[in-house]
Parts: C-alpha cells; sequence; structure tokens
C-alpha cells in the first residue's frame, strides 16, 4: 500500500514536471511523461503483456494498456498517464474499500471463540474449541466467551448473548441451566458440561451462515455477472470498428481522430464499478442485518425480502407467547383471591395446562388435607369438597349442568367457572398472551408496503376473532389442523403475483412444511433451534416480531442502493460512449466513466452495511 | 462431493466474476460459486476423477490471475 503511494506521488511530480516543460523542451518534456507513465503503469503494462502472450484480449491490464500507449501514440501525453494514474488510484480505492468491508464484517463476527479452557485430572488447560469432545467439562472464567455449547454443572453467572440476538439483554444462569456457545460470561465463574462439539455449537452454524450468505447469489447479481461477460467483447470490438471503418468510408475523416474516440472506449471498457459494487453492497446488507440478530441465508432472500407483501404468521408462540397464563379474574360476591383459591383447589390434581396455569397464578402451597371427594366430570370440569363447601369449576357445560345461573360471554383463551355451593361465584380466564410487540410489528409491516397480512391457527374462531381485531389482522384461518396450514399456504403462494413474495413467520418449531413452502421463511426466536435453523431461509436470533419488518427495510434500503449504482454505472458509461463515437467526449470523461463511477459506487455500497437508523423510524 | 477452498490474494471483483464462469465450463463441476467479498470457492464436483477436476479448477483460476492461490478453508 505504502509503495503504491509512493508511486503515486512520484507520478504526480513528473506529470507536473511535464507540464511544465512542454513549452520550454518537448524532448525533455517527452522523457519526464514517459518516466511518470511508467513508474505508474509499468506493472499494469507487464500483465498485459503476460496476458496477450497468452491470448487474452479482454483482460483489464491489457485494454487499459492499448488505450494508454495508443494515447500516446496520437501526442496526447497528459491523457495518457492519467488515464494510467487514475485507473491505479481507482484499482488501490477499490481494494482499500473491499478491505475494509471485509474487516468490519469480521468484527461483526467477531465472537468466534479462540480457546476453552478444558478441565483434565491435571488441572485446567487452554485447547482449541474443536478439540474439545462432548461431556468433557470446561471452565469459563468472567469476561471470557462461552466457547461450546453445554449445561451449567457448577457455579452461577450472568451472561450477555447480544452477538447471538442483537438485544443486550444480560441473563442468569445457574446450575443445570443451558447456555450457549457465543455467549459472555460477564461475572461469576462457569463449570460448563460440553453438549455439543464446536462444529455443531450455536456460535459456529451462525457463522457458518453468515459467512456463507453471500454463495447464494441474487438475480441481480447473476445478471450482472452475465452482463459483464458480453459488455466487454462488445464494447472492445466497437472500439476496433470505430478506429478502422470511419477513416477509410468517410471522406475526410482523420484517423486520430477516430482512434481518439476508439481508446475513449477502451478505456471505458471495464464493468469493475457494477461487477464491485452489487456484490459489495449485497456483503454490506448481509452484515448489518446479522448485526442486527437477522440471519439472512444468502443474497436472494435479500433480494426475495424486499419484495414481500404477504406475511403469513402462525399464531401461537410467534403472535403470542405460546405459554398460558391467567389473565382476567372475575369475582361475583368474593374476594379475588380467593376465588383464585377455590380453583387452583379443586383443579389441584389435575396436570393439565389449564390447571398449572392456574396453580402457578395462586403460588401457594395447597393443603391437600382440606381437599375430599375430588371428582372429574369429562369434558366439564371438577367437582370437589374444599373446607366443606362443594366447589364446581369449569365449563359452561358444567355450569349449565347443575342449573348454575351464570354469564355466557365470549373471552380470548378457556374461561373456568366456579360455583360455590351452588352459587356462582365468577369466572377465571387463562389465555396465551400476545407478545408487547406485536401489535407494533403488524402496523410496521403494513407501513413497509406489506398488504396482506394472514394469521394461521388451530385455535377456535373466537379466540383466532379477537386476538385479530386486537391486532388488526383480518384475514385470518382457525381451527387448522398442521396439513391445512401447509394446504392454505400453498394456496396462497399459487394466487399470488410472481413479484410480490409471500414470508411465513413461525416459532421453527412443527412447522417446518410450511417454512420450506414459502418464498421466504422465517423463524422467529431460534436461538439455539437447530431445526429451524435448518428449516428457515431468514433466522430472527430473538423473538422480537418488529425484527421482522427491520428485516424488511435493511433489504430494501440494500436493492434500492443496488439499483442506484446499477443504473448509474449504466447511465454514466453508455452515455459517455455514445458521446466518444460522436467526438464529443474527452478522455477525462471517459476515465470518469470508469474510476469515478467506481469509486462512488463503491462509497455508495458501503452504505448498505449502515443499519442502525433503519431501527427507529 | 461438496468442497471449500480459500482464494489467497483474489482482489478484483471481475476475476472473481471470471474464474466463476470459467470453473463453471469444466467437465465434471456440478456447480461453482465464487464468493469475492469472503474470498471463498465453493465446488460442488463429481466424485469420479476428482483429482483431475481439481487440477483443472486450479489451472482455470491462475489463467484469470496468477496471483491467486486456491487453498483448502
Amino acid at each position: 500500500m505504502k509503495k503504491s503511494w509512493i508511486k503515486i506521488a512520484l507520478c504526480v511530480c513528473l506529470l507536473a514536471a511535464a507540464i511544465f516543460t512542454e513549452d520550454i523542451n518537448h524532448l525533455i518534456s517527452f522523457a519526464l511523461y514517459l518516466a511518470a507513465y511508467l513508474v505508474v503503469g509499468y506493472d499494469v503494462v507487464m500483465k498485459a503483456v503476460r496476458n496477450i502472450m497468452r491470448g487474452k484480449v479482454f483482460d483489464e491490464n491489457f485494454l487499459m494498456s492499448l488505450a494508454t500507449i495508443g494515447a500516446f501514440s496520437i501526442k496526447t501525453y497528459p491523457e495518457a498517464v492519467s488515464v494510467m494514474l487514475f485507473y491505479q488510484l481507482g484499482e488501490m480505492f477499490q481494494s482499500y474499500a473491499v478491505n475494509k468491508s471485509r474487516k468490519s464484517i469480521a468484527q461483526l463476527m467477531d465472537f468466534r471463540p479462540d480457546y476453552a479452557n478444558l478441565l483434565t485430572e491435571k488441572g485446567e488447560e487452554k485447547v482449541d474449541p474443536y478439540d474439545v469432545e462432548t461431556g468433557s467439562l470446561i471452565l469459563v472464567k468472567p469476561g471470557e466467551k462461552i466457547p461450546l455449547d453445554g449445561i451449567v454443572e457448577k457455579g452461577s453467572s450472568t451472561v450477555d448473548s447480544s452477538v447471538l440476538t442483537g438485544e443486550s439483554m444480560p441473563r442468569d444462569v445457574s446450575e443445570g441451566d443451558e447456555i450457549l456457545s457465543g455467549c459472555i460470561n460477564l461475572n461469576g465463574l462457569l463449570t460448563i458440561k460440553v453438549t455439543k462439539e464446536f462444529g455443531e455449537s450455536t456460535v459456529n452454524k451462525i457463522l457458518d451462515l453468515v459467512e456463507n450468505a453471500g454463495n447464494k447469489k441474487s438475480k441481480s447479481e447473476s445478471f450482472i455477472s452475465k452482463f459483464a461477460a458480453v459488455y466487454t467483447p462488445i464494447v472492445v470490438i466497437a472500439a476496433v470498428i470505430l478506429a478502422v471503418v470511419p477513416p477509410l468510408f468517410i471522406e475526410g475523416a482523420v484517423f486520430t481522430d477516430w482512434l481518439y474516440r476508439a481508446l475513449n472506449f477502451l478505456v471505458v471498457s471495464c464493468p469493475c464499478a457494477l461487477v464491485i459494487s452489487i456484490p459489495l453492497s449485497f456483503f454490506g446488507g448481509l452484515g448489518g442485518a446479522s448485526k442486527e440478530g437477522i440471519l439472512i441465508k444468502g443474497s436472494n432472500y435479500l433480494e426475495m425480502l424486499s419484495q414481500a407483501k404477504t406475511v403469513i404468521f402462525d399464531k401461537t408462540g410467534t403472535l403470542t407467547y405460546g405459554i398460558f397464563e391467567v389473565s382476567q379474574i372475575n369475582p361475583v360476591n368474593i374476594e379475588e383471591s380467593e376465588l383464585l383459591a377455590y380453583a387452583a383447589y379443586a383443579e389441584s390434581y389435575s396436570n393439565h395446562p389449564i390447571s398449572v396455569s392456574l396453580k402457578k397464578a395462586y403460588g401457594k402451597e395447597i393443603d391437600k388435607t382440606v381437599l375430599s371427594d375430588v371428582e372429574e366430570i369429562p369434558g366439564c370440569g371438577v367437582s370437589a369438597v374444599i373446607k366443606e363447601k362443594r366447589v364446581l369449576a369449569g365449563n359452561a357445560k358444567l355450569m349449565k349442568k347443575y342449573n348454575i345461573d351464570f354469564d355466557e360471554k365470549l373471552y380470548i383463551g378457556t374461561v373456568v367457572h366456579i360455583a360455590v355451593d351452588n352459587e356462582y361465584k365468577g369466572f377465571i380466564v387463562i389465555s396465551d398472551k400476545i407478545k408487547e410487540t406485536t401489535a407494533e410489528a403488524v402496523s410496521k409491516l403494513k407501513n413497509d408496503g406489506v398488504t396482506n397480512i394472514v394469521m394461521l391457527t388451530g385455535d377456535v374462531k373466537a379466540v383466532a376473532e379477537k386476538v385479530g381485531e386486537e391486532l388488526g389482522i383480518d384475514n385470518i384461518h382457525y381451527e387448522l389442523l398442521p396439513t391445512d396450514k401447509v394446504n392454505i399456504t400453498e394456496d396462497i403462494i399459487k394466487n399470488h403475483n410472481e413479484k410480490e413474495k409471500v414470508i411465513f413467520a413461525g416459532d421453527g418449531i412443527n412447522d417446518a412444511p410450511v417454512l420450506a413452502l414459502a418464498d421466504i421463511g422465517v423463524a422467529m426466536g431460534a436461538v439455539g433451534s437447530d431445526a429451524a435453523i435448518e428449516a428457515a431461509d431468514v433466522v430472527i436470533m430473538n423473538d422480537d416480531l418488529t425484527k421482522l419488518s427491520l428485516a424488511i427495510r435493511i433489504c430494501k434500503k440494500t436493492i434500492r442502493i443496488v439499483k442506484q449504482n446499477v443504473w448509474f454505472a449504466l447511465i454514466v458509461k453508455f452515455g459517455v460512449l455514445i458521446l466518444s463515437a460522436f467526438g464529443k467526449a474527452t478522455m477525462w470523461a471517459a476515465v470518469f466513466a470508469d474510476v469515478g463511477v467506481s469509486v462512488i459506487a463503491i462509497l455508495n455500497a458501503m452504505r448498505a452495511l449502515k443499519v442502525s437508523s433503519l431501527n427507529k423510524q | 462431493m461438496k468442497k471449500n477452498y480459500r482464494l489467497v490474494g483474489l482482489d478484483c471483483a471481475n476475476c472473481a466474476a471470471k474464474m466463476e464462469r470459467k470453473i463453471n465450463t469444466i467437465k465434471g463441476v456440478n456447480e461453482a460459486v465464487v464468493n469475492f467479498m469472503t474470498t471463498k470457492l465453493i465446488l460442488d464436483i463429481d466424485d469420479e476423477n476428482s483429482e483431475e477436476i481439481l487440477e483443472n479448477v486450479k489451472k482455470a483460476i491462475q489463467d484469470v490471475d496468477k496471483d491467486v492461490e486456491m487453498k483448502r478453508a
């Protein structure tokens, strides 16, 4: 790098001296021009010679050498030197930009653990995480990265999982807890029993995924690749025709004049700006997304996400927590806590999720000595005697069966009615809770141009409709079996416009077929779930649904940058080509169309990496 | 069989594109992807004559840019 700068500086000095001496002595001036040219262009010319010996005429080095030597031959010395100078400057800038992007992604991915403290009979030993077998014990000190997935055997601590989830929410772990590699141990000393080899560990899987995302190329990349393959030959052939044909057939045409135009063509013949800026943009977009805990498995998915118009959600576990909790207590002539106590006692013998959540809400020890004559009434509920009072706890059917007057309204979730000594005492609603961020996420998606939001659920109609209403989702399908979910998704995909992509977002559990079926399968909160990471096209590491709209925004921004670069480069290049053909463009314009456009496109592409501002919109 | 390589010294995006096109025309190569940003080559080649195919891949790479070296990832 330093050597290149010295060459450039020397070239500039010689060039200045050459221009200065032009009026004094032509020979000295020419010698200075030649020296300046050789200083900066020697490498390029040598490469060109090597390549031409192997018959490669469409090589950039050869074309640049040809253009500059041609410029020398028609005595446009300053142009000849400058074209080479700017070409080299452009190349230097390119490699600088590429290295910078590679580095910033590498930094982003700087959670690869370098070592593990393996506990052996002789004590603790620093080893490569690759060499640790499952079942071994490792020690993780405060400040160190957890190198492998495992279970805490001894000790307790707080860990930071921000590199995995993009969110710095410290989590407490203690004996018996599962722990994922890639987290940082913040304070305590942990002994961990390794459950997965490094290759199978979370951190390695994520790194692999991010690194290989660029391997699946997008349509725009394939287009540019094909375009580049034909662009150079066409421009070069056009240059040859331009140099030879008009001087032969047009009367009064000056050969050097047409040669100058042809040389301009050669200068513009490299598709570099396009070829480099497009993968650079995608790389930035994918990297920026992964910084936010959104792993996109390929540039093709990034492109499709930007065209998403339909989002299908699985309700339970995605829109809602998927955990059943007491959400409402409606006592009638009784204390709230007393009503809950009756319900918890009556249901205490059952392990049904409803009973479990009642007991959890009650939160106190159940004294079974006060309980007698517990009788389950199938499909209805329970009858039990508690402190000599007969308690009925169950659904509407149970109340009707015992002719108890009650208020039969619809609620989201399961309603447990309670009667004591045949007197109605109120009801408790147990339901799955909608995630705090869901409503915001749905409205954000609508703002991001998603026109069709669909909810699929196995739940009953009343619950589905209520959830839909609360979230502003009007396209709901309820009482579905897993196969129905597949069929509905298939229908939606069949009946939509090719250019409007369909996203399916689920928690990655039991919905692998639908994840695979949708244009883009998004697994939410998938950290630690191998199956979900495997099946999905996009993995959102935590379960915050607003990340989905963030993902769409990142992809849209990236695609916008890609389009800007493609159009900008094409318009400038073809503009200069046309002007050159008519003799209206100088070689300076051609240099701009080559190097200038590359630099601008690269600078624009590097914006793709910056995604943090998109979060706040 | 799938193989991963690093292309050490790959610093020109157009060369990467050329290499990818060239490698994909080699007999026995089912799919080749050159990822310029991560300087990786992902090869899917036939099991038969794999040594010879790899030799041809190496040649194709050096043909585009002789300063690029193919290393096992």
